[in-house]
């Protein structure tokens, strides 16, 4: 496949949608799927074809706005449908070319308005099993440009000049990654993308790897290209099937057009790649138990030094970089480093994708340029809180995150400004919490989730995280007392500073953010015997005497 | 060195063929054996004891480094489901929307905790880890399909289908 070859492919593909009048594109990700999307899709095709109007029905993926799912947006008008059903096909089909349907139009200018689309650029747009349609959209231009014009330094040179940094929730620079596994030595090199999305409330990554599988393979070619390495892995959560079988039918589409396997674009760049099923275990997030995982063996890490990056897989110089981060190359690619670099605040640039879940009114998938203010994707994006009920907090980087509390909501997203306020950027959970939510509770959750997936291979996380989760409980049950108070805060120190891997290092954040910004909730559970929220079930009232 | 024989199919079962392609597809090396055992969940519904020594001996790989590697991950269940398989999301959002009530209808309503299968072999009650429907939550699967926004009296009502099927 040739530059010109690629081009002739999207001209024809715009060609062919030209000859439809209407496009009707139904969102088919999990959350309108569950709902019912398919027997939609279903019934537009049947309702068009007996229209006799030119209409192309196409399945898409994530949108965005899950809480008003199913979706259907109707271009060129881009007129957007919410909670569609098959039911409605008829009159949808009906409308064309004429009025919208009234009771099923809604306007979300306020949801999308703050957004800045780069990562999902293509959400919405394309259907996720044709190659053609992402091609069609600038899709591979990215890496055959780069084979054909650029040096694998020239890449690094301009992943490097956009200020990229990992996606995965750590931040580190991915040019100085890509540098480091370009400079290693060794004939065999390999590129991994990490597709574990292990936090629990998150599913960023999940909407990108079924919704634009070509624009992660893309992206991994083009690293592969940069760092000298020929072959690839994509880790996937077994948890996500749909990804797995998009991800399949994308390599075959990108093996049948010559755009992996040897000598591709008539260069001497060799590169394919293969799908590793993850199997339950939040630990493989961590890099080198990502690499045990792909050896077959536990997923559990190893100290570093080395990096993978120098010894990897198998012992070899390994890149390994999350969905979302490959999900920014082509685009940075194409647009050179400097309109990516001047997106976002001073140290964090470009855009974040959130999973903005919990109580709040818009949930959904956001893509919202970094350095925007905590509340304008509370209040503005998602639509505030419902049911009359109040803000408590803002969780972000699931397990290894922290609360932040309503009070500082002007805080600006960036991986320094949530790091600073105790929390971390993460992978891109956002679970918004009511005054209905205990942090106490809370804190336990996120403990008890990090001691049943320690990897037990280091004490200070696997018997620091089931003490943690003891003395949280006592405090749910009303049992515990201010010494033990002070006990679980020596103990968070302990398992911070000496734990192997980020797993257990980050394990006290949820207990540190909520003993930071909600201690009095604690107190009002050890002294006072209550839990303020109501959520805990206090075992034995005890009668306070004055 | 003398040459290295593979050992025969545990039973005549045709899924045992399927297992074996996985294996042979990536050369029987060792490396596979996660996938080998994707395959034989996938096939069998669980992992036993024949099943994992056939892939250990298969791929060369110590028994107990098979057996750790089964026990090491939530995917691989060494029990055979139910006929049914209710799971419960587990994940924050799901958490934060109120799973614990529906948890606690399911166990009270089955008279079985979470992980367990009823005694009749009927119904198995799961946990996930997160299915990625968060904007949904809670997330229920039966069976495997996804449904959000799940009220107790929902979940109940699908127990009671299948009960009396």
């Amino acid at each position: 496949m040739t530059i010109e070859e690629l081009e002739q492919i999207a001209t024809s593909v715009r060609q062919e949608h030209e000859k439809y009048d209407y496009e009707v594109n139904v969102c088919m990700d999990l959350a309108c799927a569950s709902q019912g999307a398919d027997r939609l899709r279903e019934a537009l095709v049947k309702e068009a074809e007996a229209s006799g109007k030119k209409v192309l029905v196409r399945r898409t993926g994530c949108m965005g706005p899950c809480s008003s799912g199913p979706l259907v947006r109707v271009d060129p008008a881009e007129t957007l449908y919410r909670h569609v059903h098959s039911d409605h096909a008829e009159s949808i089909v009906a409308s064309l070319g004429g009025e919208p349907v009234a009771e099923l139009q809604c306007d979300l200018s306020d949801h999308f308005d703050k957004q800045v689309r780069v990562v999902l650029e293509n959400a919405g747009y394309i259907d996720p099993e044709k190659i053609d349609d992402y091609i069609g959209r600038d899709g591979y231009k990215a890496l055959l440009t780069a084979l054909t014009e650029m040096t694998p330094n020239g890449v690094i040179h301009r992943i490097t000049e956009s200020g990229l940094r990992g996606r995965g929730g750590g931040g580190y620079p991915t040019g100085l990654k890509w540098g480091t596994v370009s400079k290693a030595g060794g004939d065999m090199k390999y590129v991994v993308c990490n597709g574990d999305e292990g936090d629990p409330g998150a599913f960023m990554d999940r909407s990108v790897m079924e919704g634009d599988p070509h624009r992660v393979i893309e992206g991994m070619a083009i690293a592969a290209y940069a760092v000298g390495a020929s072959k690839g892995f994509i880790y996937v959560r077994a948890e996500y099937p749909v990804a797995v079988s998009r991800l399949t039918t994308a390599l075959r589409e990108a093996r049948r057009r010559g755009l992996l396997g040897n000598n591709i674009c008539g260069t001497t760049f060799n590169f394919d790649m293969e799908i590793r099923l993850g199997a339950g275990a939040f630990v493989c997030g961590e890099e080198t138990a990502l690499i045990a995982s792909i050896e077959g063996r536990r997923g559990t890490p190893k100290p570093r030094p080395p990096y993978p990056a120098v010894s990897g897989l198998w012992g070899k110089p390994t890149l390994i970089n999350n969905v979302e981060t490959y999900a920014n190359v082509a685009p940075i690619m194409r647009n050179g480093g400097k309109w990516f670099f001047n997106m976002g605040s001073e140290r964090s640039k470009g855009t974040k994708v959130f999973a903005l879940t919990g109580k709040i009114t818009n949930t959904g998938l956001v893509e919202v340029p970094m350095g925007i203010k905590l509340w304008e994707i509370i209040d503005v994006i998602g639509g505030g809180v419902p049911d009359g009920h109040k803000l408590k907090a803002v969780q972000t980087g699931g397990p290894s995150g922290g609360c932040i509390p309503a009070d500082m909501l002007d805080l600006g997203v960036s991986y320094d400004a949530l790091m600073a306020a105790g929390s971390i950027m993460g992978s891109g959970g956002m679970i918004v919490m009511d005054d209905t939510s205990c942090m106490v509770n809370v804190a336990r959750f996120f403990v008890e989730f990090c001691m049943t997936e320690s990897c037990g291979k280091c004490i200070p996380c696997r018997a620091g995280t089931a003490q943690m989760y003891t003395l949280l409980s006592r405090f749910c049950d009303g049992s515990g007392t201010m010494e033990e108070l002070e006990l679980l805060e020596e103990l968070c120190g302990t398992i911070k500073d000496t734990s192997l891997c980020g797993l257990g290092m980050t394990a006290p954040n949820p207990v540190l953010s909520t003993l930071k910004y909600f201690r009095n909730e604690y107190i009002e559970h050890i002294v006072h015997k209550r839990c303020p929220a109501g959520v805990c079930n206090i075992k034995a009232p005890v009668e306070v005497l004055a | 060195m003398s040459a290295f024989t593979l050992p025969p199919l545990p039973s005549d079962d045709k899924r045992w063929k399927i297992v074996n392609g996985t294996m042979r597809k990536n050369g029987y090396a060792r490396h596979a054996l996660i996938e080998t055992l994707h395959t034989v969940q996938s096939s069998f519904g669980y992992l036993d004891d024949d099943a994992i020594r056939f892939v250990a001996r298969s791929l060369r790989v110590p028994l107990s480094q098979a057996y750790g590697v089964v026990t090491f991950y939530h995917y691989f269940s060494l029990k055979p489901p139910g006929k049914h398989t209710m799971t419960i999301c587990a994940g924050t959002a799901c958490y934060i929307k109120g799973t614990d009530k529906l948890v606690a209808a399911a166990q009270e309503h089955l008279g079985i905790c979470m992980g367990q299968t009823t005694r009749d072999g009927n119904i198995s009650l799961m946990t996930a880890r997160c299915v990625g429907a968060c904007s949904r939550a809670p997330v229920v699967l039966s069976d495997g399909e996804v449904a959000g926004e799940v009220t107790s009296d929902q979940l109940l009502a699908q127990l009671e289908r299948w009960a009396v099927e």
